[in-house]
């Protein structure tokens, strides 16, 4: 589904990360776990299309399609959906309207037709429920005023929305609570199938408990410099960062 | 410059759509301003000698005035000899019916989307349609009439009802107010009256149609509505011109009486040519707009929306006199590129338990100023004066401008006067989050700005909330930064 080869991406002609590589199969779930400053976030960046991720070297395809060449809106119509880290407020916009433009977007891309204000209406119904969001969440406007936990169970429910192939979970659980962490893992779970894939980025193990993941990946320095299962992310957390560290440094 | 911008400059550029020129034959008067050329205005109009006074007076008052500084623009000297003040689409004499109007001048209206022709009675709008000086055509006078209301040019008024014109022409908006109202007093060459009778709820929406055609012309037209007491109606105004390099000057007045009871709802789109990217040419746009709420309980309503236009300097007014009167003030104001806008309103409160309300939404883009200037002013005996006011600047890049001058004078410790200010900045992380779930850039402004807006565009009439949402969307197109 996903396949990166040799990516290596600057910001501001810093080089973040330098030389990553990853395949993706349908059905899985990837852990990329790291300390800060890693390059795990800049990852996110470039495989959603973010300007200020230039990248340097390197190719991503996605569902057999050159995902570099794809601008951002066309590589989320594609079905590759990002939950920010920081969900951005949009003060007058409401969530109705913003779903249905997103929706009906990815409709067209998909060469459908627009789905009518009731259809419409009964899919958020469905959806809201998966992913167990208060109801007047969705009147409002997008992400304003929202708290923290409100902000990212409004990302679960926009992905439950879109019913993406690839979801590229950037931090979802910084700044939850255990029971905003529970609920936001479950929507997750729901909505995980054997024909789309997820990449949870996470700096904890916590997370980990809820959403188990095939794979862990840990990025240092913007290489990829250890992958193993769900182990690692033990592993991790008992020791720290720091003797992978003292790995790469010895290796 | 970011991929983001790149795309939204290049949109941004997007053709006013409005910009061709018609080619017809007019009959113009030579440039330049001087008590012979208000003669012959008043002369080509036919017009009786008491309105002949009434131009030479202000125009005697106009010699003696100075164009006012005081509002943030940068105005450039304007030379009031090099302009012609009166064009005419040449015509054959009076009209009788649509099959006599030119058919070059029916294009151009068709193209502007007015619905001159009579198949669109069903959409239930009457239109007067006012090219360069003259109006041209005012449609479902007869249907209108029945209830006695008149809704004619107002030539014709000056014409067939000349005590009304007599009584309320410069009542509102005296020809001394100002400098652009003397010399509109002075040199207007047309415009709507509209008169609704005691009780009469105007059954469909009366709508007036402003075109600059002609080169080096200057358009300045008068709107005279006069709703007596209980009545209704709901007034439409829109404007359009081509695109030419030279600047071109607009002037109008428009007065508007609410007598008890009456309720007078005035939209304005305003998208006269704003100029090119780089400020060459565009439409002056110095416009008087007042109304008065003269009996109790009556009520005057504005809903503006201006994208056109290079310079803007426009503060529909009301003055409320009639005790437990409304009024209401909704505007959204767009400037790009070049653009510069002063608007805002006066809220006068004289009468006791008065009511206003003022929502204005500016948004700037581009490398234009956009300023909100308003006045609301409670004298001595308004007692339980209310007042609400919220002044929103949305900004778009950071080459842009947004100013807030609210005025406030109170003399009445009853009153109660509330002003709310924000301004916010359309943010590239909003539009990459909007890009991320599929929405592209030009979408996403547009869902941001009518989401803005949409307080404003929810007080226009359907048809014309349509229009505007779309206009705004092509307005700022490609403007973020």
């Amino acid at each position: 589904m996903l396949s990166i080869k040799n990516l290596k991406v600057s910001i501001e002609d810093k080089e973040i990360l330098k030389g990553i590589n990853l395949e993706i199969k349908p059905g899985e779930i990837h852990a990329i776990m790291g300390p800060n400053g890693s390059g795990k976030s800049t990852l996110a960046a470039a495989l959603s299309g973010r300007d200020y991720a230039s990248v340097t070297g390197g190719s991503i395809t996605f569902l057999g399609n050159d995902l570099l060449e794809m601008s951002p809106e066309d590589r989320a119509r594609a079905g590759l959906f990002l939950g920010f880290q920081y969900p951005v407020e949009i003060p007058g916009v409401s969530m109705v309207n913003f779903m249905r433009s997103a929706v009906n977007e990815k409709r067209k891309y998909q060469k459908l037709e627009p789905l009518s204000s009731s259809d419409f209406l009964k899919l958020m119904r469905e959806k809201k429920e998966v992913v167990e969001i208060d109801s007047n969440l969705t009147n409002r406007s997008v992400n304003e005023g929202f708290s923290g936990g409100e902000k990212k169970k409004n990302e679960i429910f926009q992905m439950a929305m879109l019913e993406p192939k690839l979801a590229i979970l950037d931090e979802t659980d910084s700044g939850l609570d255990i029971d905003a962490l529970r609920v936001v893992a479950n929507g997750v779970n729901k909505l995980h199938s054997p024909e789309n894939a997820t990449i949870v980025i996470t700096h904890y193990q916590r997370l980990l408990d809820y959403i188990v993941p095939d794979f862990v990946h840990v990025l240092y320095q913007g290489r990829i410099v250890k992958s193993g299962d769900k182990t690692l992310a033990y592993e991790l957390e008992e020791k720290g960062y720091d003797w992978i560290k003292e790995e790469v440094i010895a290796g | 410059m970011s991929e983001n911008n790149k795309i939204l400059n290049e949109l941004t550029q997007s053709d006013y759509k409005y910009g061709f020129v018609t080619d017809i034959e007019t009959e113009s008067i030579p440039k330049g301003l001087s008590e012979e050329v208000v003669a012959i205005i008043s002369a080509k109009k036919n017009e009786p000698e008491w309105m002949l006074e009434f131009r030479l007076k202000a125009f005697r008052h106009w010699q003696k005035m100075t164009m006012p500084k005081w509002a943030h623009l940068e105005l450039p000297e304007i030379n009031y000899q090099d302009i012609i003040y009166y064009s005419a689409p040449k015509q054959s004499a009076k009209l009788n019916s649509l099959d006599e109007v030119d058919p070059e001048l029916l294009d151009t209206f068709n193209k502007l989307g007015i619905p001159l022709e009579e198949q669109k009675a069903l959409a239930g709008v009457a239109v007067d349609a006012v090219m360069d000086s003259v109006s041209v055509k005012t449609t479902f006078k007869e249907t209108l009439a029945e209830k006695g209301i008149i809704f004619c040019s107002f030539s014709e008024a000056v014409q067939n009802h000349p005590d009304l014109i007599k009584k309320y022409m410069g009542s509102v908006v005296p020809y001394t107010d100002n400098y652009f109202a003397a010399l509109n007093s002075a040199v207007f060459s047309d415009g709507s009256f509209c008169y609704i009778p005691k009780g009469i709820r105007c059954p469909m929406e009366l709508s007036t149609y402003f075109r600059i055609n002609a080169a080096n012309t200057g358009q300045f037209e008068r709107t005279l509505i006069v709703a007596e007491e209980g009545s209704y109606v709901s007034y439409l105004e829109g404007c359009t011109a081509p695109q030419r390099d030279e600047n071109q000057l607009h002037a109008a007045i428009v007065e508007i009486v609410a007598m008890d009871h009456a309720q007078v709802k005035y939209s304005t789109v305003q998208n006269w040519y704003p100029g090119d990217k780089n400020g060459i040419g565009g439409i002056y746009n110095f416009v008087t707009k007042r109304g008065i709420c003269k009996g109790d309980f009556s009520k005057i309503s504005w809903t503006q929306v201006e994208t056109g236009s290079a310079i803007t300097w426009k503060y529909p007014s009301c003055i409320l006199r009639g005790n437990n009167s409304i009024a209401e003030f909704y505007s959204v104001a767009v400037t790009n590129n070049h653009q510069q806008a002063d608007t805002g309103t006066k809220m006068i409160h004289i009468g006791k338990n008065t009511k206003s309300t003022i929502i204005s939404k500016g948004i700037s883009a581009g490398f234009s100023e956009n300023s909100y200037r308003g006045l609301v002013k409670v004298m001595k005996g308004a007692e339980n004066a209310r007042n609400y006011s919220q002044c929103d600047s949305l900004l778009l890049g950071d080459k842009c401008g947004a100013h807030t001058w609210p005025y406030i004078e109170v003399d009445n410790k009853t009153a109660i006067v509330e002003h709310e200010a924000t301004t916010s900045k359309i943010g590239e992380d909003q539009i990459f989050y909007c890009n991320q779930r599929g929405i592209d850039t030009e979408t996403a402004i547009s869902l941001i700005v009518n989401g803005y807006a949409k307080e404003v565009l929810n007080k226009l009439p359907m048809e014309f909330a349509v229009e505007a949402q779309k206009l705004l969307a092509i307005t700022l197109e490609g403007s973020v930064g």
